[in-house]
């Protein structure tokens, strides 16, 4: 990036009015959070890998705001920023997650057999099933901040550990890069495709950079679980399929990411993960699980109710269209998935999608017979 | 040791090879040029800001190639750029200068009165004529580069000279973070206003970082004199007008850029400069004279014979759209332009498109009545 860290030496000759960023057009956590004085004790302070506060603001000066989304406006760069720039990131943590404190401990619960119900969402309703987390690998800078020869051997780990997989698991990976145009259609249709990043949230993080170079598309033969490797993080874990039996995607889910951890550690580079921010992600809106587990699901009727939105901050619930994150809903099908990810565990908040959406669906049936559902919104979970 | 370049000292620890860019589908200067030895060679250095090869050749790694110009693929991040990473950037320029040699030398002529002629290119076919050229200001890092703060004092110093300036070339500068509506609009009507990067060549390169912090736009009254200030280079000149008097234009152009130069030297920032580069810009291709003198004509005729590209070349001419550098050619009206930039004084170059120019016009109207113009191609210049 081009910040080479030296620059920072040239950098403190200037005051630091003169180098604190205009922000006044801003609406995200980072531009809430960053003042005068947080910048000037931290513009100094560099991570052992060279990454600097000016790093990990770069994209929230850089895009001021979003139509749809409260934007972060940071990303970490290495395991080490979350320490080093704690009294940025702890407040923006905190704005972000609930009030999370600096001294509280997040649990991980990834026994499936733990969620209660789910395998039985109306498929009338509920068009499909995903659960995705992301996983960074210890000892390697993070998307950001990478370089190609720590890009690469991410990938040959990953490789390495996703083709050791059997039963249910075994699959295949698809580099980006030597990729023929029947495998790519083929994963396009298949929904599983990511193109190179266009958002420019992305962008200005930097973790566009050599693309395709070090990025692939891992999926077993069933095509219901999915790992695409240095994309936003080092490793994203999904699973999907069609219809409402998100405790099966649940399931596979676990299993699935227990096995590759297992792999992961035998190699020695076992996951990013401490007992106060859980599993350590790029972006500080996917620190705690990094889980987002969501449905499509059609609510033409409720969507357009006065009170959707109240409904769904009570169940603790988002919404999103169906093209993903900065994208808008079409034809009243919407992607809803948990608002929280750090603070609760897995199957917490996979258990608040389960419960949540089976609500609603109840409400939107209720709505189609004329009835009123006044009486069926919840108390704020 | 603080501050060395840290992240740089990371990536030594992988062999070379392995951080060797994949340029197999690549199609730009660094590309020809660069080699796992010269890589090798020189990915230990930096220079005194911190600028590494990584950050040279990144944006020539991540844009491949372009479908109407051989791009360079690589920039300075500083005046010292060409010199620590000479290796590489000689035989670039070398490549892209019409065989430059490392020890060759650059002359600079900005004295009107050299000029021939130009003065009567046929305004029914020549509809405007302008001449643009960069400059760098000594001590600050290049866009690329240059925190908030350099930039800002880039902008301060750039608008203490230019509004000493008097006469027909006194004018206001437009901070594009303050620009109201109507000033922006009135820009946009002018053709005068720069929008925020979106080519992927600059955006690759870190030339958009904190837009629009420090960029603006300076006029004089008669909207014939401009310069933008922090956009691709610290300062773009231009000089510009209806017609095809090219002569006034660089009349204009040269009497504006020495005043401001002069200005510059006085507050202690001289322009980079030296008498084998010429003026050192961000941009390789750039070096020299900086200067693309063009016009916009009408060659319908001329711009569908089978010779037009031969003919161009042999001009030592080089054809855009009406758009810019990479848009296509609207309803047979081209921008013609000189192709060299280093190498040549200003006033050869603009000699070359006055003749050059008046040539083709000169065919054009041949063809028009379908007369041939085989005996008036030129000699290879």
């Amino acid at each position: 990036m081009p910040f080479g860290n030296t620059h920072n030496n040239f950098k403190l000759n200037f005051k630091v009015e003169d180098e604190f960023p205009d922000l006044s057009k801003h609406n995200n956590h980072m531009a809430k959070v960053l003042t005068k004085e947080i910048y000037g004790k931290l513009r100094d302070k560099q991570t052992p890998s060279g990454y600097t506060l000016d790093d990990v603001i770069q994209t929230g000066v850089d895009n001021p705001g979003h139509p749809f989304i409260m934007t972060v406006g940071c990303v970490a760069g290495d395991e080490e920023s979350y320490e080093v720039f704690k009294d940025l990131l702890d407040p923006i943590i905190s704005d972000r997650h609930g009030g999370y404190k600096p001294t509280d401990k997040h649990a991980t619960d990834l026994n499936f057999e733990n969620l209660k119900g789910g395998d039985d969402l109306d498929p009338n309703y509920v068009l499909s099933s995903r659960v995705r987390t992301g996983r960074s690998i210890k000892g390697y800078t993070l998307p950001p901040h990478n370089s190609r020869g720590e890009r690469r051997a991410i990938e040959k780990l990953s490789v390495e550990a996703l083709t050791s997989l059997d039963g249910e698991f075994k699959g295949r990976y698809y580099p980006l890069k030597s990729m023929t145009d029947a495998e790519q259609d083929q994963l396009i249709n298949d929904h599983f495709l990511f193109d190179k990043p266009v958002s420019p949230l992305l962008t200005c993080a930097g973790m566009a950079r050599d693309w395709p170079d070090g990025r692939g598309i891992w999926h077993n033969d069933a095509k219901s679980f999915l790992v695409w490797v240095n994309e936003e993080d080092h490793l994203r874990v999904i699973a999907m399929e069609g219809g409402g039996n998100m405790r099966e995607v649940f399931r596979r889910f676990c299993v699935g990411l227990k096995r590759i951890e297992e792999i992961f550690k035998k190699h020695n580079h076992g996951f990013m993960w401490n007992e106060h921010l859980g599993y350590v992600l790029t972006c500080p809106s996917n620190l705690g699980t990094g889980l987002r587990g969501g449905v499509h699901v059609k609510l033409p009727k409720l969507s357009t109710h006065a009170k959707f939105d109240e409904i769904l901050g009570r169940l603790r619930l988002q919404k999103r269209g169906t093209g993903g994150v900065d994208t808008a809903s079409v034809g009243g099908v919407f992607d809803i998935s948990n608002a929280d990810r750090l603070g609760s565990s897995e199957v917490a908040q996979v258990q608040l999608v389960v419960d949540g959406v089976k609500l609603m669906v109840e409400m939107e049936k209720k709505l189609e017979k004329g009835e009123a559902v006044d009486s069926m919104i919840p108390a704020q979970k | 040791m603080p501050f060395g370049n840290t992240h740089n000292e990371m990536k030594l620890k992988y062999a070379s090879a392995k951080e060797y860019p994949d340029l197999s589908k690549h199609n730009n200067h660094m590309a020809k040029i660069i080699t796992p030895a010269i890589y090798e060679l020189l990915r230990k250095r930096q220079t005194p800001s911190g600028f590494t090869l990584d950050d040279v050749i990144q944006t020539g790694i991540d844009n491949p190639g372009h479908p109407f110009i051989m791009t360079v693929g690589c920039v300075a991040g500083d005046e010292e750029t060409y010199e620590v990473f000479k290796e590489l950037l000689d035989p670039v320029i070398e490549d892209r200068h019409g065989g430059y040699k490392p020890t060759d030398k650059h002359k600079t002529d900005l004295d009107p009165a050299h000029l021939k002629g130009g003065d009567d290119l046929d305004p029914d076919y020549v509809l405007s004529s302008r001449v643009r050229t960069g400059r760098s200001v000594r001590g600050f890092c290049l866009p690329p580069h240059c925190s908030r703060g350099e930039r800002r004092a880039v902008e301060t110093l750039s608008i203490q000279a230019l509004d000493t300036l008097s006469g027909d070339l006194k004018g206001t500068y437009y901070a594009l973070k303050n620009m109201s509506d109507a000033e922006q609009q009135q820009l946009i009507d002018d053709h005068f206003l720069f929008d925020k990067p979106v080519s992927p060549l600059l955006l690759a390169s870190g030339m958009a970082r904190d837009w629009p912090d420090g960029r603006g736009i300076w006029h004089n009254e008669n909207k014939t004199f401009l310069v933008w200030v922090n956009e691709e280079d610290h300062l773009r000149v231009i000089s510009m007008q209806q017609g095809g008097n090219m002569k006034e234009v660089f009349n204009r152009f040269c009497t504006g850029l020495t005043k401001i130069e002069k200005l510059f030297k006085e507050r202690k920032h001289e322009f980079m400069w030296n008498e084998h580069l010429g003026y050192v810009l961000t941009c390789p291709s750039n070096l020299g004279t900086g200067l693309r003198a063009g016009v916009h004509v009408k060659l319908p005729n001329l711009s569908k014979n089978a010779k037009f590209e031969e003919i161009l070349k042999k001009l030592r001419l080089q054809k855009r759209g009406t758009g810019g550098v990479d848009t296509a050619a609207v309803g047979g009206t081209f921008d013609i332009s000189n192709a060299d930039r280093l190498g040549f004084s200003e006033v050869e170059l603009v000699q070359g498109v006055v003749d050059g120019v008046k040539l083709l016009v000169e065919m054009e109207k041949k063809l028009e009545k379908d007369q041939p113009i085989d005996s008036m191609i030129p000699a290879q210049k």
